[in-house]
This record gives C-alpha cells, structure tokens and sequence, in this order.
C-alpha cells in the first residue's frame, strides 16, 4: 500500500481555512524557518481513499473475536462514543471559570464516586492517562506516605514473577527497588517467599488479583495481611478487574490503593493503542498524597482543591476527561446488577472456553479461573515442533485475534484467552473449532503453521532486520 | 441491565450446566466469603435512551463559548470535518495496539506516516508513536538527557506552569535535580543559564514561544549548552513551526510539544498527545512505542512495533520508562489533521493565527490594554489590565466571550485562525463596555 507522501503531488490540497482579515501582520525573515517540510499535498477524496484501505488492514474488536489475554476487548457501546461527542463536552475549554464547567466537574465527581464503591475506595483522581500511568501514580502515593512518616529505609516494591511488564518498569520510575518473588505451585503468591522479602525496607507489594494466570489467589486476606504486618501498603493492579467487579472489592481484600484501566474494565476503546484512562483511588489516609485538581462538591456546586501534601501532578489538567465520559456513560447503563452481571458472565466465558480446550491443549492450572486462561503449548511444541506463536498466526487466517502469547512469562510457550462477557456463546464455539482444527493441523502438517498466516495482508515480517536497520520515517528525496 | 450480553439467563444458565456447573457463583469459590460483597451501592442501570439524556443533562450545565481568547497550553481551532470521520472508523476506534502486524498493518503505518510527519515538522531525525501529552512528553525527555554523573536539569521558569508541575513531579521520583531559571523579561536569561550550568548539567527544558508567548533565542541556549556538554530540550508549538525556524534547525537534541492543537477538541483536558522526536544518536533512549518498517518474507513492505529492547514488556524494570498504551488515536488524529491541512494549509494557519494576535494585541493597546513585553511573539501576550480581571472575566462570559487568561502578571491573551477581524472588534466594542 502506498504511503500518504507517496500519494503527494505538488499543488493539491483542501480549501480548509478563509482568508485572513486581520491585515498583513508577518514575523520577520530572521525568525523563519528555511528548511522544506514535506507534509503530504493530497485531495480530499484521496485522503479519504486512503484510510479506508488501512481501515480495511486494521483489525478491531468490531471485526471479529478479540480474545486478547489482559486487555479486556470488551464491545465498546456507541451511546458512550455518543455522549463523548456532545459539544458541551469536547468545546470545553480546560481553564475556563469554575462555573461554566459545572457540568464536567460533575462528571469527574459522580465517576468518582461510582468508581470509588466499585473499588471499595475512598477518593478516585482521573489525571492518570493510562493504566501504567496509574501505576506510577499510586506508587507515587506510596512513596509520599512513607516519606511523610520519615520512613526512609523504605525503598523495595515487592512484585510476583507472574506480574505485568509495567509494575516493575513503573516502581522503577517511581524510585524504588524491585523484589520479584516466586509464585506458588497453584500459581497464587508463595506465602514463604512473600514472608521472607518483607521487612523494614518494604514500601508496598503490587499485585493484580485475579493475577495474570486468570487465577483468584485464595490467600488474599493473609497477602495483605502480611505486607501490612510488615508496615508495607497494598497496591491492586486492576487490570483484570473486570472478572470481578461488583463481587469483591480491592478495598475489602486489604489494598491501599487501586489504579483503574477505564479503557479495559469500563468498555472504553482501545484506539489502537489509546488514548486509555488510569484513575487511581485510595483509602482516605491516603487522600492528602492525591495529585492536584480533585474535584470537591459543596451545596452542588464543584469546585477543584489540592491535596494538603499532593504529590503534584503527573500529567496536564485533569486527565483523559472525554475518556471518563464514555465510562460515566457505561457504568451509569449497567448500574448496579449489569457490573456484576458482565464480571459473571466474563468469568463464564473464560471457564467454558477453557473447558472445551482442556481435552487437547494443556492448560497451564487446571483449575476453575476467571475471566482468562493460560494455555502452555510446550509439549505440543516438543511433538510437533509448532509454537505458541505458530498457533496463534494461524488463527489470523480465520479471523481471530490471536489470545497474548508468550506471558505470563512463568508459563514456557504461553497462550492466554480472555473471552469477554460480550462474546456470545456461538462466537466460542466456533473459536474453540477453530482452535482444535489448528490442534489438527499442529499433527498433520507443522509447516503450514510455521509459514502462517497465509491469508492476511502481509505475512510475518522481519522484525531483526527492522530493528537491526532501523527505518523510521519515510525519506524523502528533495 | 447487563445490556451488552448477548445470551439470555437461561442460554447462560446452559453453558454452565455444560460445564458442570449450577450458577455462576460457583465460579468464585476460590473468593473468600467473608469479602464477597452482598450488595453494590450504586443506581440501577437505564435504557439507552434514559443515559443519553442523563448525560446531555449533565452536559448543558457546561458554558460553551462562543468567541475564545484564551490559551495558555490549550488552543481552539477549526477541525476539519475529514478529520473526525476518518477517525471515527471503527476499527481504527476499537483495534488494541498492533502487536500482531499480519493484521495491523493499517495502524501501524498510520503511525509510521505520524512518525515522519512530527520529524518533519521539527526537522529531527525520530520520532515515537506519542506520550500521554505535552507535558509527560517533556518530563520523559528529561530522562533521555540523563547520563551517569549527569543527573541535574535546569529548566526556565517561562515554561508552562502545567508543564513545569509534572517535570517537578517525574523528576522528584527518580532523583532528578531540577533548577528553576528566573527570566527576564519573561524570556529565558542567558545569563542565568551561564550561572547555574555545571558539569553536572544533562540538560535545559525551554519553550519556544514560551507560556508568556515570547519567541525564545533557541540557538544560543543550544549553543552554550553543546559546549558544556549537555543537551537542549525545546518545547514547541506544532503550528508555530510551520513559519517559525525548526528545532532541527537550531541544533535542538530533543523537540517535544501538546499535539492537541492537530485536530483534537480542547475538550476540558484531554485526551491530548505528547510528541517527542529526536536526534539519531538519542533514538535508543526514546520512550514508548515506535514503528519502523521491514519486509515480510515474501519481500512485501511491512510494518512493525520495533527497536521493543527499550520497552517495559522486554526489560521490566530496566526499561527506559513505564509507558504502554500511549494515545494512537489522537497520534492518528494530528497525521490525518497534517495531511488534510497540507504544507500551505499549515502556513496559512500559522500566519492566521500570527495575524490575528497581532491585530489583537494592536486594538488591545487602543484600549488601555498595554502589551507588557517587548520580544516577538506568535499567537499569545501578556498585557496589563486597566480593569480588575475577574470582572472582565465575568462580563464577557455573559457575552459568551471567553476573556484572556487573568495572571499575577496580567491577561494572557491569544488568538487563533477563529478571532476573525469581527470577532476582535465585538471583543474591543465589549471591553469598553466594561471600562
């Protein structure tokens, strides 16, 4: 396919803008740029030729079954789009007098308050822009607690090995140590090992539960036990909190502070990869750490306050507010049977597709999970020699976003499923055929799979030679 | 209402049976019990059409303006109506990051062609695929100037304030020392920067214009820091480089900058996009997600996520920064902005904007409202008020005007392609209204 700049000729364009009425104001020759910059001269009928041909190699949760493991690919509902467009939303100018917000405060405060029952939390920010940013956001609290208690030694974030890239990376920006610890042989937290790395120098632990293995880990209430104990706070990963919204609550199984991935759990688009929405709640004793600008309501009137001690800010203004608005709109349709109906049904997926897998494919705990599961592909590998990554550019050709593959890291040729509640039962059903036939396939012929896919638009690309002669940028030759 | 499940409780209530199971609690039983929660204390759900209402309640306790003045980080402009339809394509709305290329070709190319577009518009080498926003943007490019034993950054205090507020934050966190540059004249002192340069320095953070508006002497900030072996930051305004010399061209090691004036709505905040290009030799140390082209083994041109051995799913900790998901869409949204505009749109914006403000800043002083600064300045100034501000505030709102900004230092007042000449003179005729 041809790039933008490619479809470039000379002298085309838009008629976009009028003329300029205001007189021939123009800053001097000095203060000019000199050098060309190519930006691409193309009609509009081309422009949008153009991105309905990448629209049509673009794969969205609208094109078919999504069952990427950790991501939650959940429908996003249009009515959510809808109320995000509305102009009193989006002309809404972020330093405009308190007054005349009124009603985007309104929406960061009911969130809120929604947000911080669902998580049994005590006070929500929205600045976080993405799940990772929450991270570092509720780490950064941690940190301002002990700092505000002169507990100085306390310098280590303990994360299990089964745990998200982002956990270590965020601890990492955020100042402190990594403890990686070990997980049990049912895939939960080893106690012992969680028991040996706590101490004086213990600032928190991170963890997501249901963990990145789709399992509830059954010791919860003695994890954070122990981390308290040892003068630790508790950090949630919510990530998979969609397998258990409106059942438990982070805030009742002993965590401190949660961040929240509006973007997965509460049905908002990915876009490709964003823009996401990370709010993080705390408990109150954690409250005066909050980054600036939380919205305060008194006789329905809002207004913004800082913090008493606010870490400050970690990005501009008040976060992904349009974001919030498509979540606002979600939870408010779903209400208070609807959240735990779709953790329910999120959870029945995930269960009844592993079940109908578990015959052929090895899972990697055969235990009852949550909303996903973890496939470990080794002995298929070792009999046949087709991967993790071979069954999964398979299933490209039918249509099928392949699951997450090669995480958790613990588990040796990983694939892991997350059916979301929106998957009907017939959607499963074909997957799971699919699934088996490449199973088949696997036995019968190994090197279709290893050359697929065969029917996408382009087949596996080389990415040692992208990344050994990096090419960047389009060059152009003027 | 659980509204987006597709089976009814009795084809729920046959999976389960299928799989041995009676009801869906069953499912939790590895839940404590005594954490199991009885009740969830919120409204019950709506219809559709009961939401949409809700929301469009909630909506109109919101003042749209019609004429704005304001900016200060935040700019309104025309989006062209190519721009929302393109990107209200589904699948570019719905897609996850495109970790699987055989079937994402469309994003990541879109991506590719963002990459090249931003390097074009700052003349440097590389660029990623976007940051949360400006600010982030700049506080992670601090982070690529850091070396061993070079760990303190000075950066002037002309910069914006929201900007400076997550510098201050990112840098407490990982140790970094930051020093604040006094200006003069509300421009960066190149004295001042002499004083506090030491071999310690990484790095200075400036912006060009700056939070005031004042256009910044960038190469003798590059020059003076190239000698000391440290690097230059500027942080720019996308529109403004359409007429305004490039950081590439003014030595500039990193440009970062708030896309959200490339197509995006103000939108009370966000989502914006951070762009951040680069220098070659500093491609390894750019955070978040780039793509880079290939071939695939047919020799076919293909694109992937690449050079992923700085990225947090590879190294964990020792990665160059935590960032994930980044805002594609919005990164989507200023390519599609940039091509749509062209290379002479994009000019005649910029010269737009630069007109109006100086037609603005011209009727302003005709009535009392004396431009502070001197320097050159693109779309935004500083001027005095003869009036208390708030009141000034408060009565073009009921014109449905939004007011420049009232600081310590005065009104920061700005002007895009919008402030037609008849929307600057109902503004003046309103002003002297007021006085």
């Amino acid at each position: 396919m041809k790039l933008l700049f490619e479809r470039s000729v000379k002298g085309r364009g838009s008629d976009i803008l009028p003329e300029i009425t205001t007189g021939s104001y123009r800053p001097e020759a000095k203060y000019l740029r000199q050098s060309k910059m190519h930006l691409p001269e193309i009609s509009e009928v081309d422009l949008g030729r153009h991105y309905t041909q990448l629209m049509k190699q673009t794969h969205g949760v609208n094109d078919g079954f999504y069952p990427l493991g950790s991501c939650t690919m959940k429908y996003n509902p249009r009515v959510d789009e809808e109320t995000a467009s509305l102009p009193n939303f989006t002309q809404i100018h972020p330093l405009q007098p308190v007054n005349t917000v009124q009603g985007c405060m309104k929406v960061l405060h009911k969130a809120g308050r929604l947000l911080c029952e669902i998580t049994g939390m005590d006070a929500m920010t929205f600045e976080p822009a993405a799940g990772a940013h929450g991270e570092y956001t509720g780490l950064l609290l941690i940190r301002k607690y002990h700092q505000d208690r002169n507990d100085t030694e306390r310098v280590n974030i303990i994360v299990p090995d089964s745990a998200h890239g982002t956990n270590p990376a965020s601890a990492a920006m955020a100042g402190f140590k990594v403890v990686n610890i070990p997980s049990n042989d049912k895939g939960g937290v080893d106690l012992e090992a969680l028991r040996a790395a706590v101490g004086k120098d213990t600032a928190g632990l991170m963890l997501t539960n249901p963990n990145t293995l789709g399992l509830f880990d059954p010791n919860i209430l003695e994890i954070t036990r122990i981390v308290h104990e040892a003068g630790g706070l508790c950090y949630y990963d919510g990530a998979n909190l969609n397998a258990i919204m409106g059942r438990v609550r982070p805030g009742d199984m002993g965590f401190d502070c949660v961040h929240l991935n509006l973007h997965k759990t509460f049905a908002t688009p990915h876009g490709g990869g964003g823009p996401g929405s990370g709010p993080v709640g705390c408990k109150e004793f954690l409250k005066k750490f909050l980054p600036c600008h939380m919205v305060e309501e008194r006789d329905e009137f809002y207004y913004f306050a800082d913090p008493e001690k606010s870490m400050g800010q970690v990005r501009s203004f008040y976060g992904n507010f349009l974001v919030v608005v498509k979540a606002l709109t979600y939870i408010l349709t779903l209400g208070k049977k609807g959240i735990p109906e779709a953790s329910g049904k999120a959870v029945l997926n995930a269960n009844y597709m592993m079940h109908q897998l578990k015959d052929h494919y090895h899972v990697a705990y055969d235990q009852i999970c949550m909303h996903e599961f973890v496939l470990s592909l080794d002995d298929l590998k070792k009999e046949t020699g087709v991967s993790a990554m071979d069954i999964a550019k398979g299933s490209l050709d039918f249509g099928i976003h392949p699951p997450t593959m090669y995480f958790p890291l613990i588990v040796h040729e990983a694939l892991m499923f997350e059916p979301a509640e929106t998957e009907s039962r017939e959607t499963i059903d074909e997957a799971v055929k699919i699934y088996l036939d490449l199973f088949e396939k696997a036995h019968s012929d190994p090197e279709y799979l290893h050359n697929a896919p065969h029917h996408c638009p382009i087949g596996r690309p080389d990415e040692v030679k992208a990344a050994r002669e990096p090419v960047l940028k389009y060059e152009f030759n003027d | 209402m659980g509204r987006y499940i597709p089976e009814t409780v009795s084809e729920q209530e046959a999976m389960l049976k299928d799989i041995g199971y009676t009801s869906i609690d069953d499912l939790y039983s590895m839940v404590p019990e005594q954490v199991k929660l009885k009740d969830l204390n919120i409204p019950e759900g709506k219809s559709e059409l009961e939401v949409l209402e809700q929301m469009k309640e909630i909506a109109e306790q919101n003042i749209v303006f019609r004429s704005i003045f304001r900016g200060a980080g935040v700019y309104a402009h025309h989006i062209p109506s190519i721009v929302k339809t393109i990107t209200s394509k589904e699948e570019f709305v719905t897609a996850y990051t495109p970790y699987q290329a055989e079937i994402s070709q469309g994003v990541l190319q879109s991506i590719f062609e963002y990459q090249t577009q931003i390097c074009e518009l700052t003349g440097l080498d590389v660029s990623n695929a976007s940051v949360y926003d400006g600010a982030v943007a700049a506080a992670e490019a601090i982070f690529m100037t850091l070396e061993r034993n070079k760990d303190e950054i000075l950066v002037s205090d002309t910069i914006d304030p929201e900007t400076l507020a997550v510098i201050k934050t990112y840098c407490e966190s990982r140790s970094v020392k930051v020093t604040l540059l006094k200006n003069r004249n509300h421009l960066t002192d190149l004295e001042e920067v002499k004083k506090n340069l030491n071999e310690r320095t990484a790095g200075l953070y400036i912006e060009s214009p700056n939070y005031f508006g004042l256009v910044e002497d960038v190469e003798a900030f590059a020059g003076l820091m190239h000698e000391n072996k440290a690097k230059i930051i500027e942080g720019c305004d996308p529109v403004s480089l359409a007429i305004y010399k490039a950081p590439g061209e003014m030595g500039v090691d990193v440009a970062v900058g708030e896309g959200q004036q490339l197509g995006l709505p103000m939108g009370f905040g966000g989502p914006y996009l951070g762009f951040m290009s680069c220098k070659k030799e500093l491609m390894r140390k750019l955070p978040g997600r780039i793509v880079g082209e290939t071939t695939d083994h047919e020799g076919r041109r293909a694109y992937v996520l690449t050079l992923q051995a700085r990225e947090q799913h590879i190294r964990r900790e020792k990665a160059s920064s935590n960032i994930c998901s980044n805002e594609a869409l919005c990164a989507m949204t200023a390519s599609v902005y940039l091509a749509a505009m062209g290379p002479e749109g994009m000019k005649k914006l910029a010269l737009s904007c630069y007109s109006n403000a100086h037609y603005l800043a011209e009727k302003l002083n005709e009535a009392g409202f004396r431009r502070i600064d001197e320097g050159e300045f693109f779309d935004e100034f500083l001027t005095v008020s003869p009036v208390d501000p708030k009141l000034l505030e408060e009565k073009l709102a009921e014109k449905k005007i939004l007011s420049g900004l009232p600081l310590d230092e005065g009104i920061l007042w700005c002007a895009t392609e919008l402030n037609t000449k008849d929307k600057i003179d109902e503004l003046i005729a309103a002003i002297r209204e007021v006085m």
